[in-house]
């Protein structure tokens, strides 16, 4: 894999946007321009920027550049028997790390380890002056000054050009497998809430209207005792299933009709919007291939305490992908892009309209 | 504004018994748990409604005066010494517990409930909070998510901003917030991070929803006892190197083990040079498969000594020790000063034989206490106040530690924070551009800078004038011993 430091061509295009105020839309592999408001801007493509500069399996941290290929980091984690604890979605071969902690994506094993933000340590940026800076490292606990790499994480670039981050990595589990069980929902839901209130090495979990499938990841030991408590049958190619769920290759998701993704409390009822569902993390996360109209789901995550995000749908609806924030909250995010990109040329409207 | 318009306002809105000003009132509040800062306050409220809260915040706003937020004060950096001009913000009346979910596994709680407090209410639904400073039966979940605490637990379980998933802030215009949702993420920039661990800089924290786990089936604990202390630093990278994430893991050494052990006689073997405590939990198949390869790998690396701890009492007895080890070391000097750098685990032997050279340098002696599993020092320097110039001798040690802490990738702080007493070292970990980028997020919350003024974030001004009077970064101390 070619490994290069571009830093500084990138500071150069960031100064030169900055002296003509004309916006940049940051870019790593392009693979999830799918995602969040219409990118606009002269493109600032970031995937040359790559190479892992650092890698410690025992010290558990690794860091690369932002546009070090996805696949090309968790080859060499798999080499030393080490994973990304988020599980995050690909959605093409050229998914960048740079992308994957700006969009803050994480797969099924989020309900139960954490997010990409979760296990973000450390990061390197060009700020709206065109300054590069660092915040956080490499180690495990470090409280000196605001967590600056986490509000990155999931900014969408609005606040900065990630150039470098730093993440816990953790060890591939010696055991997986995966059960199901053949369930109507709300039992479904029940028995999945009831297993998480016992200790058990739970590391994924989803409904499919049909079906219940849970998957196990930890010790020998641990996983057959597991495998006791909770019953039903185990899944053959279990790998390929929790892989084709993640980059959305399973059948569910094959619509050409809006697909939002649903952030609520887990043990919200099922929500009564007409569509196809799809159950993950426990509840908490819904999957829903629906015509209804933006506000009818948006007001339906909120009641259920959270939000709901359009993934894919048509480029008019984009613009209300995000869930509205309140005006005190919006008014905060507002200040905090000034703070960061005072003159509005990174991502200006991938997330929300005003900046 | 005069002092007495203050009292005024401010008797509108607390009753009078939940405002202090006479001296001896105030005097309680004037340091957290690091004594060599103090100050006294202005005046101290004690509100117990969240209106009460906004109408403080507000109020100060209005009339320009400072505001330092408190929660048990329990604190090792400074972060809740008042302003001698401003108001210190007790949380304390803020102890209820306001809503257990079962389903959701979490816990709604105000501000001011103590962190052992969590757990001991949720344990009938077997369920914990898991981050667990060795101060929990005194500190607040408001100071936890103020400092981004940790504890033994944490390398296995994560710090507080791993474990909460809603809070309510307002701001110092009095403007409530409500950060965070009802499921695992929420819209917008991530402000919930941003706000965990800023040291009561950006608003003040009156509500916490945090997450719970259920109590795994077994725990158990080894005890590890070394000759030398590098040889301990090795078993830990050894322990992760084998894919083991143990729930605990935590190293002391020779002074520390002793301080300890004629504390609590938790039986620690006195002549060890170094010990490590690894928990392990899980399934109780699980823990039986991790015991037997921890046990071996400790034998590996040249353990003089192995014991696992036979029952649940002897379990806590280990624990105890190390819980224990502060006040312990207090017990052996008139005073000591705790240190909080991490430091990539690699570096611990070289890092320790540094600590020990300047030990002898300074004339003063260091008890170390890590969380070694990730990388978190806790040197303790014993010194005596008393005795003239060994207080600013100890903070110059102390200065030297945190430097060689950043030098080797590492940081000041792995969780007590900056407060005032790190404020300098911020110098040497961050350039100005950095800082510069600290104050505006400051400044997006709080554009007249009264929340905590003066800690956490120093004035570039202030990094001139240490600046000056230091070695700069990247300059490695005693170049002559060895590195890994
Ligand atoms: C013996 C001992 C052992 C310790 N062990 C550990 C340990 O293992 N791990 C660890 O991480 N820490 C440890 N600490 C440090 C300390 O207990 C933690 O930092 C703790 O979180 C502080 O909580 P507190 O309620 O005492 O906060 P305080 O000391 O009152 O305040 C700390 C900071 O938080 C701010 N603050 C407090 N409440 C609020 C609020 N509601 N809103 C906004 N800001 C607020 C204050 O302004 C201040 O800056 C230890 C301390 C002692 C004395």
């Amino acid at each position: 894999m070619t490994s290069q430091d571009i830093t500084q061509e990138l500071q150069a295009r960031v100064a030169s946007a900055l002296q003509n105020n004309t916006p940049l839309c940051i870019q790593g592999g392009g693979s999830k321009s799918f995602y969040g408001r219409l990118p606009t801007g002269d493109i600032l493509d970031t995937s040359k920027h790559s190479g892992i500069i650092n890698y410690e399996p025992s010290e558990l941290v690794i860091t690369a550049r932002a546009g070090t290929p996805l696949s090309v980091i968790e080859t060499a984690l798999v080499e030393h028997h080490q994973i990304l604890p988020f599980d995050p979605p690909h959605f093409s071969d050229t998914a960048t790390i740079g992308g994957t902690i700006a969009c803050n994506l994480s797969g099924p094993r989020r309900a139960y380890t954490g997010a990409a933000r979760d296990f973000v340590l450390g990061c390197k940026i060009i700020n709206g002056k065109g300054e590069v800076i660092s915040f956080g490292g490499e180690v495990m606990k470090n409280v000196a000054g605001y967590d600056v790499s986490r509000l990155m994480t999931g900014a969408l670039g609005t606040l900065g050009v990630l150039l470098e981050v730093s993440l816990k990595v953790i060890p591939k589990t010696a055991s997986e497998i995966t059960l199901t069980v053949e369930h109507e929902l709300a039992r479904s839901l029940n028995k999945i809430h009831r297993l998480a209130n016992i200790d058990l090495p739970i590391s994924a979990s989803c409904y499919d209207g049909i079906h219940s499938y849970l998957r196990l990841s930890g010790s020998e030991g641990a996983v057959r005792y597991a495998q006791q408590v909770i019953g039903g049958n185990e899944l053959s190619s279990a790998d390929s299933f929790w892989q084709k769920i993640k980059e959305h290759q399973h059948g569910f998701f094959n619509s050409d009709k809006p697909l939002w993704r649903l952030s609520v409390a887990s043990d919200t009822q099922p929500i009564d919007i007409t569509g196809k569902w799809f159950y993950e993390w426990g509840g908490a996360l819904r999957w829903l291939i629906s015509d209804a109209p933006v506000n009818v789901v948006q007001g339906a995550a909120q009641s259920a305490g959270g939000h709901a995000t359009l993934y894919r749908g048509t480029d008019a609806m984009r613009n209300d992908c995000f869930q509205p924030l309140s005006p005190a909250l919006y008014t905060l995010h507002k200040k905090l892009k000034h703070a960061f990109d005072p003159q509005g040329i990174f991502n200006p409207g991938r997330m929300y309209a005003d900046f | 504004m005069g002092n007495s318009q203050l009292l005024k306002e401010l008797g509108k809105i607390v009753a009078n018994d939940a405002l202090l000003h006479n001296k001896e009132d105030v005097k309680p509040y004037e340091c957290d748990g690091l004594s060599a800062y103090r100050e006294l306050p202005m005046v101290v409220v004690l509100p117990d409604t969240i209106e009460q809260v906004q109408a403080i915040l507000q109020l100060c706003h209005r009339l320009d005066v400072p505001v330092v937020a408190r929660g048990a004060g329990t604190g090792l950096s400074g972060g809740a010494v008042p302003h001698k001009e401003g108001v210190l913000l007790s949380l304390a009346k803020f102890k209820q517990i306001i809503h257990i979910d079962q389903n959701r596994r979490i816990a709604v709680v105000q501000p001011g409930v103590r962190n052992l407090a969590i757990s001991e209410a949720v344990k009938p639904y077997g369920l914990y909070y898991a981050p667990d400073p060795s101060s929990q039966i005194a500190c607040t979940i408001g100071g936890n998510v103020a400092e981004n605490s940790g504890g033994v637990h944490c390398l296995k379980y994560g710090l507080t901003v791993h474990n909460i998933q809603r809070i309510k802030l307002i701001t110092i215009e009095g403007e409530l917030l409500t950060i965070g949702g009802d499921g695992l993420d929420s819209a917008g920039f991530d402000l919930l991070a941003l706000i965990t661990g800023s040291e009561g800089m950006l608003g003040v924290i009156v509500e916490v929803t945090v997450k719970l786990l259920p109590i795994p089936e077994r725990a158990q604990v080894i005890l590890a006892a070394y000759d030398d202390i590098e040889k301990a630093g090795e078993a830990v990278g050894n322990i992760i190197s084998a894919g083991i994430i143990p729930a605990g893991l935590e190293m002391m050494d020779k002074l520390a083990i002793q301080a300890a052990e004629d504390f609590v006689h938790a039986g620690y073997p006195t002549d060890a040079e170094a010990i490590l405590l690894c928990e392990v939990d899980g399934t109780n198949a699980e823990v039986s498969e991790h015991i037997l390869k921890v046990r071996e790998i400790f034998k590996a690396s040249g353990a003089t000594e192995v014991r696992t701890a036979k029952d649940e009492a002897e379990r806590l007895i280990f624990w105890k020790g190390r819980k224990a080890a502060f006040p312990a070391v207090g017990r052996i000097a008139p005073d000591y000063y705790c240190m909080d750098g991490t430091i990539p685990r690699k570096q611990l032997p070289y890092v320790l034989k540094t600590i020990s050279v300047l030990s002898a340098e300074y004339d003063l002696a260091v008890a170390n206490v890590f969380h070694a599993g990730d990388g978190n020092l806790h040197p303790l320097i014993l010194y005596d106040a008393n005795n003239p110039g060994e207080l600013e001798r100890t903070e110059e040690f102390g200065g030297k530690i945190l430097q060689l802490c950043v030098d080797v990738g590492g940081t000041i702080t792995g969780e007590h924070g900056v407060g005032i007493e790190k404020i300098n070292q911020m110098c040497v970990q961050f350039n100005s551009e950095e800082l510069t980028q600290f104050h505006a997020v400051k400044f997006a919350f709080d554009t007249k800078g009264l929340l905590n003024p003066g800690k956490a974030v120093p004035t570039l001004h202030r990094c001139a004038e240490f600046g000056a009077m230091h070695v700069h970064k990247g300059k490695l101390p005693f170049p002559e011993l060895e590195r890994f």
